[in-house]
């Protein structure tokens, strides 16, 4: 089991109990080819509530957050070195399948990317390949929870066999939040979930991701600072492809230890 | 007609010289362009010249399309003549016409367009070639046999119609045995071309590393680019060997010649086809929805067969069909290896026949023009322009709206 | 699970049946995988298989089985009044020189039918060719012996290269067991050698398969080839031109478009059936000719032509041509300046390709009539010719092993023509590209 005080120099400024732990992240570099994206940074991440990533473009959160479940094996030349734990667990370990690592840890991309199929087929899809569901109701029964989690119910219930494609970009967007947590996840990341949405769908999913934040360990990379402090407890600033700061969202937004993000936050870098 | 080509072009030379000198001589070398002045030219020497030349080249393309056309009415002495006056008269008008502030540069502009117009109608122009003489010399063989017998015939034997007195003439043009041919060939082909073509396709995208794509795209080109008749006579001088000596050991007989040999030998040859319009195709489906499927947990081999595959599938269907298409127009392999004979057989051991290899035959070897036989050629040509241009032109419209789409 | 409790410790996804699901996937995961690389190296065998059967069966023809023979040009049967007149020479009787030649080595056949078997050993059109043209061009010859070295008759190269089963009875092989022990003395005797066939390659057809060459069927393709390339490069750089940068946005260019991409894909034989109907019947051209053949494979070759230069000249960064106009040079002048010189690379190498397709192509060639019997190398573009995809066409009718032997040796000599002009397509494309 890990200890959280053994290592003096960790970034962390945040203090979490061992069991409140989902992720335990020491001196993860990933790097492209020759060029190294990412410095060493070590993090704990808690088990419920959101946890934001900001950060200048080009500092290395999104790559980091594809640490999480391994979605940068799927780049060529990607290279992941150091310690994720989930739940104590390497990730990164010999006998561990990115297969099911990501059906425990769900993804949501900048772009809504629902499959050219059925809304129903959409959110269907985990369940059926992870085998999730015996019978043809009991998948019924998870799409319907699933699309009523994620807030979509409603809106499509009455075309549950249209292409998901069909739908507005903040549908789409929570098709997709909602086709994750179909697969029954722990973990759910969200890459600037908002960033190809209009303000009153950003706000609808933001009141999503707010409602969710208690059942799933929420990780979320956006690049606006409202939102960070909207929907997140605690905040992550990354910088050049080091963690500067990790603290409970209030403390690094309202009062910064580190320069930069003083800088970053009263907007004098960006 | 080479003759007259290049005639013009000297002509073409010597106007074009011959104007320059003329704009020279009024106007001056090249100095006087930018500067102001009564004397001011308004395009250098050199436009001049060349609109002259064009001018030439022009009427020339005139005189020589009538001398292609209408020998009759314009022989190689009246052309050539006709070349010399019309260069000469040229140059007279431009005599008339260059000064300094004419716009050559200008009219030269609208020639360069205007030729390059021409030389893309070229396209048009071939089209129309094309189907006006299948048009025509089908028209000529529809009139000595019905054009229902061709369609429904079961009978072909084209080679007793060469006496008109014989009976049965008429029962001699049934093309069915051939399109039957065409089409359990090209079944076999695409039996064989679609899935490995596919396969080759799937793996190189999404499993292959920058290594093996390295390796294995220059091996499909070569395959690609083996002339036809090389695979012709592969399929004569071993695969067909192979298959009969194969087929012999199991106690079957089976002729050198087969549908199964042709079939087989098309596929590997349409494999590179498939496989290279595949490629693209898969590779134009957006890489967020091969991540949106990896983030939920599936594998390559489930993203590819319930995502992908479903998305690229209509740019997919447009890849077969260009490869259908190829198919029934391949000449060599089918003339090589599939036979002669208008076999009506749905056993793809024996021999068959094609429309392309009935072509070959009825037009190689010393036939009058006029005859039913080689008219008849012309038909089995129109049959198949006609299809595969239904099959290319919707096979290019799936997949420029499955362009569109993913752009 | 209920929607109010938080999820367990432990996922679904950890228990005993998602990992046993797993192992299945990742089974199926396996086996997809494998069927792509065996999807690749059946190609890979197809094509090996491919080379390897054309190569095995050709590469024997490189060399060929001479015999070297001392001829008596004996005055008495060449000339026999004296007169030296080349008309009469020309006519003289060397079949019997060479018979002669042959009775002479061995002199202890005498029976009629064995005699004829000796001379079944060489070429009978080859040696007495190779004598009468050197009697013809220095009559002086006549009187005196000659060491030459003529071709052996098919029957004897093959057999010497082992494609004739001396185990088989021998009324089921072409030669006799006594023509077989003569051979077997000559080669013992070093009178019949191996050498490189350079006469494959200087040669032109024949009906004898020891004589036949590619020379006259290279000429003939090079020909066409020369006239496809002069019709179509500057039109299919035209057309691409308009179509890129001129060409206005209405249906006449609508369907041109759709008419270049369809041209692409018509059956080859189409393009032979318009060159018969429009080239030879209606504009009376010659038939056989490379001129004719040359014009269809432009058409042929026009699509491909243009597809590519339209590619690389959509390759070239519009602000060249925005630059060129600022400074004062027509659309033109930018457009043929700057664009077209910076495309060329692209362009020259889908020419290239476009000339390797039009090189390989047989079945127009045959609807034009280039099939016929040519001897004799074409000396201009409107004589009747062959051409070598066509010449391989009629050489693999012929079942006999010299022939096959042959035609594989003619499809390697044009499969290495065409792999050099790939190759010299992607060294161009590698070499000559700019980046943008």
């Amino acid at each position: 089991m890990v200890t959280l005080s053994s290592d003096p120099q960790a970034a962390s400024d945040m203090q979490l109990a061992p069991e409140d732990l989902k992720f335990h992240v020491r001196n993860v570099r990933v790097s492209y080819g020759e060029k190294e994206a990412l410095h060493g940074v070590d993090l704990d991440i808690a088990k419920t509530g959101v946890t934001a990533f900001i950060g200048p473009s080009g500092c290395g959160k999104s790559t980091f957050l594809r640490v999480f479940n391994r979605m940068n094996d799927t780049i060529p030349g990607a290279r992941v070195s150091g310690e994720v734990l989930l739940d104590g667990e390497d990730i990164y370990g010999p006998d561990v399948d990115p297969v099911l690592l990501r059906a425990r840890v769900g993804m949501v991309f900048q772009k809504p990317n629902p499959f050219p199929k059925s809304i129903y087929d959409n959110v269907a899809y985990g369940p059926r390949i992870h085998g999730l569901t015996k019978s043809a109701t009991e998948l019924d029964e998870v799409v319907e929870k699933s699309l009523r989690r994620a807030a979509l119910w409603d809106e499509v219930k009455d075309r549950l066999n249209e292409q998901g494609t069909g739908l507005s970009g903040g549908q789409q967007q929570r098709l997709v939040i909602a086709r994750a947590i179909a697969v029954q996840p722990e973990v759910i990341l969200m890459d600037e979930p908002a960033s190809a949405l209009d303000p009153i769908a950003t706000a609808r999913l933001e009141e999503l991701i707010d409602e969710l934040k208690d059942r799933y360990c929420i990780i979320i990379v956006t690049h606006s600072m409202a939102q960070a402090a909207r929907v997140s407890q605690r905040t992550a600033f990354f910088h050049l492809g080091h963690l500067v700061e990790y603290d409970a969202t209030n403390t690094v937004f309202t009062n910064p230890t580190d320069s930069r993000t003083q800088d970053y936050i009263t907007g004098r870098t960006g | 007609m080479i003759l007259g080509f290049a005639l013009s072009f000297i002509a073409m030379i010597a106007g074009g010289l011959f104007g320059r000198h003329l704009a020279i001589s009024q106007v001056g070398r090249t100095g006087e362009t930018g500067s102001a002045g009564p004397n001011r030219a308004h395009s250098l020497p050199k436009f001049h010249g060349y609109m002259l030349a064009w001018h030439i080249g022009f009427a020339a393309l005139g005189l020589l399309a009538l001398h292609g056309f209408r020998r009759d009415l314009l022989s190689t002495p009246w052309l050539i003549a006709g070349l010399a006056l019309t260069t000469l008269l040229a140059a007279l008008h431009s005599r008339r016409i260059i000064k300094p502030e004419l716009r050559a540069r200008d009219y030269v502009e609208r020639y360069v367009r205007i030729s390059l117009l021409l030389c893309s109608a070229v396209a048009v122009l071939t089209t129309f070639g094309i189907v006006l003489s299948l048009i025509f010399e089908s028209a000529r063989f529809f009139e000595k046999v019905s054009f229902l017998e061709f369609l429904t015939g079961l009978q072909w034997s084209p080679q007793t119609a060469i006496r008109a007195d014989q009976a049965g003439q008429s029962g001699a043009f049934g093309a069915v045995p051939i399109f039957a041919g065409t089409f359990m060939i090209m079944a076999v082909a695409m039996l064989i071309a679609t899935p490995i073509g596919l396969m080759i396709a799937i793996y190189l995208s999404e499993y292959a590393t920058a290594k093996v794509r390295g390796i294995v795209k220059p091996f499909i080109e070569i395959l690609a680019g083996v002339p036809t008749v090389v695979y012709g006579f592969f399929a004569l001088l071993t695969v067909g060997p192979a298959i009969r000596g194969l087929a012999e050991s199991m106690g079957f007989a089976v002729p050198t010649q087969s549908a199964i040999a042709a079939g087989s030998v098309m596929g590997v040859m349409i494999i590179p086809f498939i496989s290279s319009l595949s490629d693209d195709v898969i590779n134009a489906v957006p890489q967020n929805l091969r991540d949106g499927a990896y983030a939920l947990g599936a594998t390559k081999s489930e993203t590819m067969t319930q995502v992908i595959f479903p998305a690229a599938l209509p740019g997919i269907m447009g890849a077969i069909l260009l490869g259908v298409s190829r198919a029934i127009g391949e000449t060599m392999i089918v003339v090589m290896a599939a036979g002669r004979a208008a076999n009506l057989t749905g056993n793809p051991f024996e021999a068959v026949t094609t429309v392309t290899v009935q072509v070959v035959s009825l037009l190689t070897g010393d036939q009058e023009f006029d005859s039913a036989k080689t008219l008849a050629a012309f038909a089995l040509g129109l049959v198949l322009f006609v299809i595969t241009l239904i099959l290319n032109v919707i096979a290019l419209l799936i997949v420029r709206r499955y362009r569109e789409r993913y752009e | 699970m209920s929607d109010a409790t938080p999820p367990e410790t432990t996922s679904i996804h950890q228990s005993a049946d998602a990992h046993k699901l797993l192992r299945k996937r990742r089974r199926r995961e396996r086996g997809f995988r494998m069927m792509g690389m065996s999807a690749i190296v059946m190609a890979m065998c197809a094509l090996t298989w491919l080379l390897i059967s054309i190569v095995g069966t050709g590469y024997t023809a490189f060399y060929q089985h001479q015999m070297t023979i001392d001829v008596v040009l004996d005055e008495t049967v060449l000339d026999p009044n004296g007169t030296r007149d080349p008309d009469e020479l020309r006519k003289a009787n060397f079949r019997r020189i060479i018979q002669n030649t042959l009775y002479a080595r061995f002199p202890d056949i005498t029976d009629r039918r064995a005699r004829q078997d000796l001379f079944k050993t060489v070429s009978a059109s080859g040696a007495t060719d190779l004598v009468r043209q050197m009697v013809y061009k220095t009559p002086s010859l006549i009187g005196q012996t000659l060491t030459l070295e003529v071709p052996t008759s098919d029957d004897v190269d093959q057999l010497l290269k082992g494609y004739i089963d001396r185990e088989v009875s021998e009324d089921r092989r072409k030669l006799s067991d006594q023509q077989i022990k003569w051979v077997d003395e000559l080669v013992a005797s070093g009178e019949v050698h191996a050498r490189f066939n350079w006469a494959f390659f200087t040669a032109t057809d024949s009906r004898d398969p020891e004589l036949a060459g590619i020379a006259g069927a290279v000429a003939g393709s090079f020909m066409a080839l020369l006239v496809a390339f002069v019709v179509a490069v500057p039109i299919g750089i035209g057309a691409a031109v308009y179509l890129e940068e001129f060409a206005p946005e209405n249906l006449f260019t609508d369907i041109v478009e759709i008419n270049i991409n369809n041209l692409a894909a018509v059956p080859s034989i189409i393009f032979g059936l318009l060159g018969l109907a429009v080239f030879l019947n209606f504009f009376g051209m010659p038939r056989s000719a490379p001129l004719v053949g040359g014009l269809v494979l432009a058409l042929m070759t026009l699509p491909t032509i243009i597809i590519a230069a339209r590619a690389a000249l959509r390759a070239v960064s519009p602000s060249i041509v925005d630059g060129a106009l600022s400074l004062g040079a027509s659309k033109t002048q930018a457009v043929f300046h700057h664009k077209v010189p910076l495309a060329a690379p692209g362009i020259l190498t889908g020419t290239i390709i476009g000339m390797a397709q039009a090189l390989g192509e047989t079945a127009p060639l045959l609807m034009i009539g280039m099939v016929a019997f040519v001897t004799e190398i074409p000396t201009s573009i409107t004589e009747p010719a062959s051409a070598l995809p066509v010449q391989i066409f009629l050489w693999a009718d012929s079942a006999e092993r010299a022939w096959a032997e042959r035609t594989s040796a003619a499809i390697i000599a044009l499969l290495v023509v065409l792999l050099s002009m790939n190759a010299l397509a992607i060294f161009l494309r590698s070499k000559l590209e700019r980046r943008w």
